[in-house]
């Protein structure tokens, strides 16, 4: 009974094992792994490509999803704000266009160039990088600051609190942890929730 | 309120299932009335009333300690996924009209967006379920209270009966909804 019920823990905790090791999110802390993506301009861009910079702003997002619109603007403001403080932001679009069309290639080419980005837009083309950072919608934000030659999470969720309006934003979670880092704390909030459009993929059914 | 209103409109229809046990003219004589006020809540050309709340507003319909199981579906007209699945909810909510279920439709719609882009699509799609508006920006304050686990994608679902709760983030067949729904109604 006894060996039972101990061989019973054992398989528990071995299920277990394997249901948290096949749930690939990453969390603040990890090392967030590399990538080799197309930018919209067709060169190459890896995350190890900014070696030199002290983090990237990781921003999961597209053209289809009304929130990833709605802050788009931000998203620019961002990069416009931090590059040159050696923060700069990285896009990249997870979704397949098979399933929004909207979010192909060229679709993002011509967004890119609409709003200006001052940034990489970097296409997920078969959707191998999203799952490796447990991304689950548009926008996404992974703050990544870089130790040597890795980065790791610093931060993990939403740009700020107000998605509708950006006036009315109270805090800004993504310049906050960015600040923090920089004068040597770790950020004052890791993780912050926002809606998003779930990352769109072939359904199953 | 809604929900309350609801309730005493299933207490009262099961008042009168029960009186009709004794007096058959009795039951024939209700059962229309209440087809008929379903009806009218439908009808096409009836003007759709839309709550909008935050989400403190919101909050009771997650934790009501009766007999009834609520579906809640948090979706958005612009949202592919939650669009693609919707009939499965509406589907739901047809076959358990008579029983104690209440499917909620949470629209995470933008909020100048609801005559000119929500009530249209409800009208073109006859949705029958309830739906509210959830108007709440701060939402890293409200998604943790639906759900710990819930990254904020949507389409997601939360199906509760008193203490008794499932979450599901992205979207359902007809049959995974059914699979979710089916143990916590029957418990």
């Amino acid at each position: 009974m006894r060996t039972f019920s101990l061989l019973s823990i054992a398989t528990i905790a071995v299920l277990m094992a394997f249901a948290f090791k096949g749930d690939k999110t990453l969390s603040v802390g990890d090392v967030a792994p590399d990538f080799t993506l197309k930018n919209v301009d067709g060169k190459k861009v890896s995350l190890s490509d900014y070696n030199d910079k002290k983090g990237v702003i990781l921003v999961f997002t597209c053209n289809h999803c009304p929130f990833a619109i709605k802050w788009e603007d931000r998203i620019i403001e961002l990069d416009k704000n931090y590059a040159k403080k050696d923060w700069p932001v990285v896009a990249i679009n997870p979704n397949d266009p098979e399933v929004v069309p909207n979010d192909g290639p060229e679709e993002m080419k011509k967004r890119a160039k609409e709003k200006g980005f001052t940034f990489p837009y970097l296409f997920d083309e078969g959707q191998k990088i999203f799952p490796k950072y447990g991304a689950t919608k548009t926008p996404h934000v992974f703050l990544l600051k870089r130790y040597k030659k890795e980065f790791k999470v610093e931060y993990i969720g939403a740009i700020d609190d107000n998605y509708q309006d950006a006036s009315k934003v109270t805090t800004k979670y993504v310049e906050n942890a960015i600040e923090d880092l920089e004068a040597g704390k770790k950020p004052r909030l890791t993780e912050a929730k926002a809606i998003g459009c779930s990352i769109k993929v072939k359904q199953q059914d | 309120m809604k929900v309350v209103l609801r309730h005493c409109f299933i207490l009262v229809a099961i008042t009168f299932f029960a009186c009709g046990g004794n007096n058959s003219s009795t039951k024939n004589h209700n059962e229309p009335i209440v087809e008929k006020t379903e009806e009218i809540n439908v009808e096409p050309e009836a003007p759709i009333e839309i709550r909008s709340v935050d989400f403190n507003q919101l909050a009771p319909i997650f934790s009501q300690q009766n007999d009834t199981t609520y579906v809640i579906n948090f979706w958005a007209t612009w949202c592919v996924p939650c669009v693609k699945e919707l009939p499965h909810f509406e589907a739901l909510n047809a076959e358990y009209s008579k029983q104690p279920v209440k499917v909620i439709l949470v629209s995470l719609d933008m909020p100048d967006e609801i005559d000119t882009r929500l009530k249209p699509f409800m009208q073109a799609k006859a949705i029958k379920s309830e739906v509210i508006l959830l108007n709440d920006p701060d939402m890293n304050i409200w998604i943790p209270k639906v759900n710990e686990d819930w990254s904020g994608a949507i389409p997601a679902t939360y199906i509760y009966k008193k203490n008794l709760n499932t979450f599901i983030e992205g979207s359902v067949t007809h049959a995974e909804l059914l699979s979710s729904f089916l143990p916590i109604f029957n418990s």
